[in-house]
């Protein structure tokens, strides 16, 4: 069985490589404004949703322009879904009459949506109308996402332009990313799960008895629509409480792969985009090597772990892997590599239980999301979070070797330097400083859903995977009202401290003449021993800052595994 | 700052009317089209009344059916309320659980043959998991020929024709559906 797992990796692998190319290349020909083959059909659309939000497409803006609209667009995509979730029941399309959701829930839910994390304090299938899903979930998925890759667009280009004052226009950046990208690639994706079986209907719930005389609720409502883009933009919010470990959400096994690979996909692409548009392939293909490396080593990690199995059940007289929490038609070792690719790609979709994964695949979620989400990452931030890192590489590499630090032609001195700290920090603080509040705070402590280590684990997992607009949780932490508004904090900050300071620096670099040549003296960054670089500060970096809470976690719960007396 | 926010907001209205309702609605009419048993949620019907949906597991509990995985969603199998149990695996209380599955799962399957398939004594993420393991279906075997009266090889068959391997040999593991298998028995005895 693990045998075959590793196949599954391999060619979960091949498949995104394979799709890298042709899809960056798109992507860079819709950001370029050239004429897709999708123009013809979505040409008007594109025009008249600019006419809809009184844009103007010539006008360009500068980094605060940037950092200012995604911020706005937040407020404004939260304040949308925040009514809707308010009011539901007075709304149409809610067969099951649920009932308005409280202000702290809502509130929760529509910073979580807005932000891409997607963590949820409610449980879609009894909690959320069919409208609520469609028209306040939906959007906000699509919005959110679609920031993110048009901030990415808006950074690329700060480090492809010389000596400009401006980025592009955040809007038009936006606006095409959701028309030429995420629209076409949801439309053919939501039929393929609905293929596998993903409900995609407007139906009450259904009452069925079986033989037995067991009588269930057949649940329905709109999942592929939602589904897709959840899986695609790196959202993560399912429409069911199991999210992707539910047959609603995830019905085969080869509905599973091609949930894998959605999650991958626009992630991976971008850093081929990222390439042309700096006008170096290679450029790209030193991150896609950076992060598929550090992808295989937290997939094969939790593979081996999940397969492994718990010895506290093998000493009940039951030999297996840990099947707990995981579902037959994936399996645990399977399960395994979804975890790995879930918490690397921004995705709260889990097809397992996370509460119940062995420590040491818990310490791969935690190790994926406290890299803040740049293994793949999320729609865009995962590729702006990877060139901050890059940037801080080239620094201090330049400290090193005594070379000029360059990236890209653009020089790397105190100023970009100090931007790409604080976009770090901005980061580590969100995670730290809430986390440090639960651990001693009654309300903290009050809903932990296990005891000792595993307590603690629940609660730095939280504010991790809030903090990276992860949106996954070790869903014994029960909610109440302290957690709603930590974690809501945690999202905010952790999605939108980083943009600023990020944004700025796209914004400084812009500002700079494009050296085009390499001077003899500048460190290459094109090459095998950039990208080992690279993945080695990521890994340092995160391990500085998260080591010592991860270490009161899961590795203490692994060495009570080990060693049980 | 206004100058943002007036594009923003107007950019909400237009995508919750474009992406929020007619995005849903297109692609449910294009599903329901083209793939009308899986939109409307795989149902299962005999003789005309719905008993249950393919891709959701059920409670079952007589001994001449076959049973699924133990479950942590509502009373069991609840689709309204899904999830696991949300045990840690250092958890007293998984120990303490998996050890009360165990014996009642020996006590349910006295004349059951080889080592107890993990899946059974485990619950599942879902909490309705519609499949068990095929090592799963074999251990209820005897139950159910003793209870129906019918030779341990006719179920035997039965069990490996509803089976599905691993789908393109690499994905997932092999498994069978409780609900279809379990109609398939009463087709068998009929």
């Amino acid at each position: 069985m693990q045998g075959l797992s590793w196949v599954n990796l391999l060619i979960v692998l091949i498949a995104v490589l394979l799709l890298t190319k042709p899809l960056g290349r798109y992507i860079d020909r819709v950001f370029n404004g050239q004429r897709t083959f999708l123009w013809p059909l979505l040409g008007r659309v594109e025009r008249l949703a600019y006419r809809c939000c009184g844009i103007d497409p010539t006008v360009e803006m500068p980094w605060s322009g940037y950092a200012l609209s995604a911020l706005a667009l937040g407020a404004a995509s939260a304040g949308a879904l925040y009514v809707i979730l308010r009011v539901q029941q007075w709304l149409p399309l809610n067969p099951q009459h649920f009932a308005n959701l409280t202000p702290d829930v809502a509130f929760n839910a529509a910073i979580s949506f807005a932000t891409t994390t997607d963590w949820q304090v409610y449980s879609g299938e009894n909690a959320l109308s069919y409208f609520s899903q469609m028209a306040g979930i939906v959007p906000a998925m699509f919005a959110a996402s679609a920031t993110g890759l048009a901030l990415a667009i808006g950074f690329i280009r700060g480090l492809a332009r010389s000596e400009a004052q401006t980025l592009g226009n955040f809007w038009v950046d936006l606006i095409r990313s959701v028309l030429y990208v995420m629209l076409p690639l949801s439309v053919v994706g939501a039929l393929l799960y609905v293929s596998q079986g993903v409900p995609q209907n407007f139906h009450a719930y259904a009452d069925a008895v079986n033989p037995e005389g067991f009588k269930q609720a057949i649940t329905g409502g709109p999942m592929g629509s939602e589904t897709i883009i959840e899986l695609l933009g790196g959202n993560g919010g399912g429409f069911v409480g199991a999210n992707a470990a539910s047959p609603n959400e995830n019905p085969t096994a080869l509905c599973n792969f091609l949930e894998l690979l959605t999650m991958l996909l626009i992630p991976a692409a971008l850093t081929n985009t990222f390439g042309r548009m700096v006008g170096d392939a290679r450029q790209g293909w030193i991150l896609f090597g950076a992060m598929s490396a550090l992808l295989v080593g937290g997939a094969v990690t939790a593979q081996v772990a999940e397969s492994h199995g718990n010895s506290a059940i093998v000493a009940l007289g039951v030999n297996g892997p840990n099947w707990e929490g995981k579902e037959v038609r994936f399996g645990p070792a399977s399960a395994g590599l979804s975890v790995a690719v879930a918490t690397a790609t921004g995705n709260g979709a889990a097809n397992a239980t996370y509460d119940s994964l062995m420590p040491v695949a818990d310490l791969v979620a935690l190790a994926n999301m406290q890299t803040s989400e740049v293994i793949f990452g999320g729609v865009g931030s995962g590729l702006y979070g990877m060139l901050v890192y890059a940037v801080l590489t080239v620094f201090i590499a330049g400290l090193m070797v005594g070379r000029t630090p360059e990236y890209l032609g653009k020089k790397i001195e105190r100023r970009e330097v100090q931007f790409a700290m604080l976009s770090v920090l901005a980061f580590a603080l969100a995670v730290l400083v809430p986390a440090a509040i639960a651990s001693v705070s009654r309300a903290g402590v009050a809903v932990l859903g296990n005891d000792g280590p595993h307590g603690f684990a629940e609660i730095i997992y939280a504010f991790t995977s809030t903090s990276a607009n992860n949106g996954s949780a070790m869903a014994g932490l029960g909610s109440n009202l302290f957690y709603n508004l930590m974690t809501a904090a945690a999202m905010l900050a952790g999605r939108f401290g980083p943009v600023i300071p990020t944004m700025a620096l796209a914004g400084t670099l812009a500002l700079q003449v494009k050296s085009v040549r390499l001077s003899r003296g500048s460190f290459r960054t094109d090459t095998f021993m950039f990208g080992a670089l690279l993945l080695g500060v990521v890994v340092i970096v995160g391990a500085l800052t998260f080591l010592p809470a991860d270490l009161l976690g899961p590795i203490v719960e692994q060495a009570m595994i080990v060693h049980p007396h | 700052m206004k100058n943002h926010l007036v594009p923003a907001i107007l950019f909400t209205l237009f995508s919750v009317i474009a992406l929020g309702i007619v995005y849903p609605l297109v692609m449910t009419g294009i599903s329901v089209l083209i793939f009308p048993a899986q939109a409307n949620g795989s149902p299962v019907t005999v003789n005309g009344k719905l008993v249950g949906s393919s891709i959701i597991g059920q409670l079952w509990t007589k001994p001449q059916y076959f049973h699924g995985r133990p479950s942590a969603a509502g009373k069991g199998y609840d689709p309204t309320s899904t999830g696991g149990t949300n045990l840690a695996p250092t958890s007293k209380k998984l120990i303490e659980a998996t050890r009360a599955a165990i014996v009642a799962l020996k006590k349910e399957n006295p004349d059951a043959k080889g080592p107890i398939p993990m899946d059974l004594i485990t619950s599942s993420a879902s909490g309705i998991d519609p499949d068990i393991s095929v090592e799963g279906a074999y251990y209820q075997v005897p139950r159910i020929a003793k209870a129906r009266g019918l030779a341990p090889a006719t179920v035997y068959t039965l069990v490996d024709r509803q089976a599905q391997g691993r789908t393109l040999g690499f994905l997932g593991e092999p498994r069978v559906n409780v609900l279809e298998l379990n109609l398939s028995l009463d087709g068998a005895k009929s």
